[in-house]
């Protein structure tokens, strides 16, 4: 399974791109055409023929794919076409770490909370106004982030002017290992991350809910109560403990959509992780950048769902045989 | 089969009385269908166009709703736009529910090898995460029409409904009835179309909403990025226009807050609806809340 979808992925990355119309050797081309670089006519023709052979688009469309194949499952991605000579893994491990700073950590709050507050929604003896966020999690569940993190951006970078606009740091720092610089990114993390958890919390808390009203029903949970244990103690390691088993399985699938789901909020907030990478390789059709990013996002969802497959008996040790 | 369809029918009835979710739900949405049929005779849509008013003007008695930066009316763009919104999600989730219930059907009623192979489709699409293969797709497209924007989400939301109608044809398949069916010599289509049919509409119904509301969040990420539709103004574009000419820091939010509001109403709409729609096909998930 894991290896039929990353062999299809890899597919779908090498035909798609080559089902557009334009071709990227062009696009570069005009845009040197636009800055007064280039100048047409013979010149021009010896460039691209130069270019397509650089980056092995003259060669028949079967020896393509099959090198394509080789290459990627080596995880060797090729050079961009827009930012020649960066290699595209290069430029992916740069981006890597925002995204999973931000989305990872964001994705684990919101499930930590979100399950708390669910398996209370559905807790009998939880205090009465509990029950009440319920409509108000619906609400926000159906939400798109980036929309609600417009609003958040004017409500605190530009009336209140309290937080930045977007960015992952203030322009004209450079990254580095130090409390002040940590300090502005939690800064600049903070509006994308809470539009997220927001958003998201809601999610959580709704499938915990679920889960937890049949959990409740359960006869081990009848028996706890019955032999007297305290509420606690029902509540953490009997009700929510297995209720927690399928939304770690959730959990799982998020984390690993987490880079595909940053395009939108980074695109929002101008926040230079893997979205933001995509985003631009697709707008200057930079082929080998956009196979390469795509082949990646998929590449940690596939990883993440054999990860549960593979930790799941451990959760819940019912399922080794 | 009329029969069952009737009685499926009070029974949604009566069930929609007793929960106020379907209510508003139904509510919220139809005040956005008002708007867009109502609207243009109220407000003249032509100026939904590029350069047709004056620009950046705030709301006042002539533009409710004021005016953006490249010379809309902003009013006019909502009532414009919401239409393109709800048509583009009812037609990708129409094909997306259609697509995905016929394969649900079929790897579900005939098991076997044709199982087999839907059911790895199915799994491994499911793994694809959609958004990046849209990109790929949209950034493809030279031109993109609303239509074609559908079709293209509708191809990537067939999954979660094959994989609900499968499983519940699988249970179907052993029920009593259909064995006597088939032992009364009916043949696969028919029983397919007048014993099986009948008892996954509710649930196709379901997983409608539920395609519908996915399909118009891929429909506005994609606008939002700029890689909608480009010739009818709609509401995402509305928004990354908005973010284009940096409305949110110039203090223009009458032109990026409208679309937003009516997209929240929309969400939260089909939302209700559709989990409403879940308690009635599956009444466990009555008991709470």
């Amino acid at each position: 399974m894991f290896i039929i979808v990353v062999i299809l992925a890899a597919t779908l990355n090498f035909i798609i791109p080559r089902l557009a119309p334009g071709d990227p050797i062009g696009a570069v081309l005009e845009e040197l055409r636009a800055r007064g670089a280039s100048s047409g006519g013979d010149a021009e023709d010896e460039i691209v023929a130069a270019y397509r052979a650089r980056f092995g688009l003259d060669q028949p469309i079967h020896l393509q794919y099959l090198r394509f194949l080789f290459n990627t499952l080596r995880f060797d991605l090729g050079y961009s076409i827009s930012y020649y000579p960066q290699k595209v893994e290069a430029a992916l491990l740069r981006s890597l770490p925002w995204t999973v700073g931000l989305l990872a950590f964001s994705t684990l709050i919101s499930f930590a909370a979100g399950s708390f507050f669910g398996a209370m929604m559905a807790w009998p003896r939880a205090p009465g106004f509990m029950r009440r966020f319920v409509p108000m999690f619906m609400v926000l569940s159906a939400v798109p982030y980036y929309l609600l993190g417009l609003i958040l951006v004017y409500i605190f970078a530009f009336v209140m002017r309290i937080l930045p606009l977007g960015g992952a740091y203030s322009s004209g720092t450079v990254p580095r290992l130090d409390l002040e610089f940590l300090l502005d990114v939690m800064r600049h993390g903070a509006l994308p991350a809470l539009s997220i958890v927001l958003t998201s919390v809601g999610f959580w808390a709704l499938g915990m809910r679920g889960v937890m009203v049949t959990v409740l029903g359960e006869d081990y949970l009848t028996l706890a109560e019955a032999k007297g244990l305290p509420d606690r103690r029902i509540f953490f390691a009997y009700a929510m403990r297995n209720a927690l088993l399928p939304q770690v399985t959730s959990l799982a699938i998020a984390l690993g959509t987490v880079a595909s789901g940053s395009v939108l909020v980074e695109v929002v907030f101008n926040y230079p992780g893997i979205g933001w990478l995509l985003y631009n390789a697709l707008r200057s059709s930079d082929y080998y950048m956009v196979q390469g990013v795509t082949f990646f996002l998929i590449l940690t969802v596939a990883v993440s769902v054999l990860i549960v497959d593979l930790i799941y008996p451990l959760l819940d040790p019912r399922i080794e045989r | 089969m009329i029969e069952t369809l009737i009685h499926r029918g009070k029974a949604a009835g009566i069930y929609t009385l007793r929960t106020p979710k379907l209510l508003l739900g139904l509510i919220l949405l139809s005040s956005l269908l008002l708007l867009s049929l109502v609207g243009p005779y109220v407000v003249d849509v032509d100026t939904a166009r590029p350069i047709s008013v004056a620009t950046n003007q705030p709301p006042s008695a002539k533009f409710p709703l004021g005016t953006d930066s490249g010379g809309r009316d902003v009013l006019a763009v909502i009532i414009v736009g919401t239409p393109q919104t709800l048509m583009m999600g009812v037609i990708a989730g129409l094909v997306g529910v259609t697509l995905g219930a016929s394969l649900g059907l079929v790897a579900g009623y005939f098991g076997g090898r044709i199982d087999m192979v839907i059911s790895t489709c199915t799994d491994v699409m499911l793994t694809i995460p959609p958004l990046a293969i849209l990109l790929v797709v949209a950034a493809s497209v030279r031109t993109m029409s609303v239509l074609n924007m559908a079709i293209i989400i509708a191809l990537l939301s067939w999954m979660f409904p094959a994989r609900t109608i499968r499983a519940q044809v699988l249970s179907l398949r052993e029920q009593p009835y259909v064995h006597m069916a088939r032992l009364a010599g009916l043949s696969d289509i028919r029983i397919i179309f007048e014993e099986i049919m009948p008892n996954i509409l509710p649930l196709a119904a379901a997983s409608f909403v539920g395609a519908t509301s996915g399909a118009i969040l891929a429909g506005i990420g994609l606008e939002v990025l700029g890689m909608g539709p480009q010739r009818t103004p709609t509401l995402g574009m509305t928004i990354y226009w908005a973010q284009l000419y940096s409305a949110l820091i110039r203090g223009l939010w009458w032109w990026w807050l409208p679309p937003i509001i009516v997209l929240i109403v929309l969400f939260v709409g089909l939302f209700l609806v559709s989990a409403a729609m879940d308690e009635f096909v599956n009444p466990r998930l009555r008991r709470t809340g």
